[in-house]
């Protein structure tokens, strides 16, 4: 094992966001704060409760749902996409480190942020709300799996994309879509038939479900199914990212 | 050569074909022993960029093996990598990381502990001391290409590449170059590099390999190559016109030039023998007068343009 390759992926990822420390700290800051005032304080004080709890609660894990699965893919995308657009790739292909470790490197490095943000999100939400975390191992087994699962997606994304566009359609297209119909703001009980059950098709409601669940003990569907919804889309991304390397996919001509 | 040393690296039966079907490399067959500076010429698309990466493992050879140190650089990847350094031929950079900490990155990245010292020597021995706290982007080209060496060197790698080293940089600079070329050769770093400057091959190389198509043409030592494809030129200035070369002296295939003032005469110059001194007494015989002589003697550039003209 190539300890040392692994450490400088991950120290040169982590090195990337301090040089944009206002940006990555500031910016969550800032949005949660608009999604309080606009969702928690201005629109929810008229739905008063969902599911038994208050609006501006009910919307955290939603929250911190949608800013794990953006930024993890963000970060891990274009921390692979980029050394291929400038060229700087040839280094690490002509390195003695295995698929494994670059990609523990890269994921590792993109999981690490979004989990710091999702702590930065938690904090921020505390000023808004009274949080309650009914089960905090649990609710950091969520955020942990969420953000490791979606920086691979964020991986295979990146290596997928050879240009600028297709790297931001997926996100664009795709993953903001879900986690809005996912149930991230309302709970799918609140949709009309048949989009409550088209909803349960949805892959984000099973995450949201689960990580809402770890705070306020109510669900969609079962924590074990969501449970296992994100263990077998975790298992999925690591099996198409060890097809790419295996056949230098995009990489190696 | 050396044969009872084992080659450091050994390339046998190698093909490239690129996804589009087309063969860039075309069955190399290639032995290089430790400690050499290896020279590969070739016209531009002759493949030696598709060779190196090969090697490197930045591109995936279609069929054949390469060998490094006795490491298969597939199967045994780890090794070959670790041991091998490599100068692109494009200058690609980092941007926003400094000198120092895309160096420390290189040596992370190919498996060795962090060494400030050793990658201060790097830097020092490349002029970028000074400069080590600088941001990439802020250096000029020729500084640029100082670091992507400072890079290939940073993990003490005992087998290098050099892809177009001398590409876009000044005197200083080249002769920087060649000094630490030598110097590595000291330590016993094999080296092997692509130039299209012939020179350069021919002052630094002790083998020099020709390229053209895919397939290697010529790999000879240097000093061999010159001596056996280098032809030598006596140059006659004659005192007096002559519209002819003298039927006695057919033998010779002398050359007239064209407004009958100059004589030439082709020999090689590895034989014992040239047949200099039997012209001169055919020329007094013949009652052919000069005023001056001189010889001249084909450089590699000639050598390499007729290979490459033979081959394709
Ligand atoms: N990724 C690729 N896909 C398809 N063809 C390629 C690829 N890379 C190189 N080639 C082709 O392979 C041939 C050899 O290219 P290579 O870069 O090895 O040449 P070279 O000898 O290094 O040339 P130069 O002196 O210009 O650097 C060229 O015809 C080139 O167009
Ligand atoms: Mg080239």
């Amino acid at each position: 094992m190539n300890i040392y390759g692994i450490m400088a992926i991950y120290k040169f990822e982590m090195a990337r966001t301090k040089r944009t420390l206002v940006q990555s700290i500031v910016a969550p800051v800032i949005t949660t704060s608009l999604y309080f005032i606009v969702f928690g304080a201005a629109i929810g004080s008229r739905i008063d409760q969902v599911s038994g709890i208050s609006y501006g609660a009910f919307i955290v894990p939603g929250l911190i749902m949608l800013n794990l699965l953006t930024h993890s893919i963000s970060n891990a995308s274009f921390g692979i996409y980029f050394p291929k657009f400038v060229g700087t790739v040839y280094e690490m292909l002509s390195a003695p480190v295995s698929t494994l470790e670059v990609v523990l490197g890269y994921v590792g490095a993109a999981a690490s942020k979004a989990v710091i943000l999702g702590i930065i999100i938690l904090i921020t939400a505390n000023f808004f709300i009274d949080l309650q975390i009914a089960h905090p191992v649990m609710m950091m087994v969520f955020i942990l799996l969420t953000a490791i699962s979606f920086s691979l997606f964020g991986f295979i994304l990146g290596i997928w994309a050879d240009n600028f566009e297709k790297l931001s359609i997926v996100p664009m297209l795709l993953v903001t879509p879900l986690v809005f119909l996912g149930g991230s703001f309302y709970s799918t009980d609140m949709l009309p038939q048949p989009w409550q059950t088209i909803s349960h098709f949805n892959p984000v409601l099973y995450l949201v479900s689960g990580l809402r669940w770890s705070f306020y003990e109510i669900s969609e569907v079962s924590v074990m199914l969501s449970l296992a919804s994100i263990l077998i889309f975790m298992f999925a991304c690591l099996g198409v990212v060890y097809y790419l390397f295996k056949t230098g996919y995009k990489l190696r001509s | 050569m050396n044969s009872d040393e084992k080659p450091i690296l050994r390339i046998k039966g190698l093909n490239k074909f690129y996804s589009g079907g087309f063969q860039a490399l075309k069955d190399i067959n290639l032995d290089i022993n430790k400690g050499e500076i290896v020279a590969l010429l070739g016209p531009n698309g002759a493949g030696k960029t598709t060779l190196i990466s090969v090697v490197c493992g930045i591109v995936n050879p279609s069929s054949g093996t390469v060998t490094v140190d006795g490491n298969d650089i597939i199967k045994d990847f780890r090794k070959t990598r670790s041991i091998i350094g490599l100068v692109p031929q494009e200058l690609t950079t980092d941007s926003f990381e400094t000198v120092f900490s895309t160096l420390a990155f290189s040596r992370g990245l190919f498996g060795k502990p962090p060494s400030p010292t050793y990658i201060e020597k790097v830097l020092r021995s490349l002029s970028l001391w000074d400069k080590k706290d600088d941001m990439i982007m802020t250096l000029s080209g020729g500084m640029k290409r100082r670091v992507l060496i400072a890079k290939a060197l940073s993990h003490e790698p005992t087998v290098l590449f050099l892809d177009e080293p001398t590409a876009g940089v000044d005197v200083n600079l080249r002769k920087d170059m060649w000094e630490i070329v030598r110097e590595l050769k000291a330590e016993g770093v094999t080296i092997i590099l692509t130039t299209h400057y012939i020179e350069e091959a021919e002052e630094i190389a002790d083998r020099v390999g020709v390229i053209n198509n895919g397939e290697i043409i010529l790999m000879e030592d240097k000093d061999k190559l010159m001596a056996k494809l280098g032809k030598k030129q006596l140059i006659l200035d004659l005192c007096d016109q002559l519209s002819a070369v003298p039927q006695s002296m057919a033998d010779y295939k002398l050359e007239l030039s064209d407004n009958g003032m100059q004589l030439v005469y082709t020999f090689t110059a590895q034989g014992d023998r040239t047949g200099i001194t039997a012209l001169m007494d055919d020329l007094k015989l013949a009652g052919i007068a000069f005023r001056d002589l001189n010889t001249t003697q084909s450089s590699l550039e000639e050598i390499f343009v007729n290979l490459v003209e033979e081959s394709s």
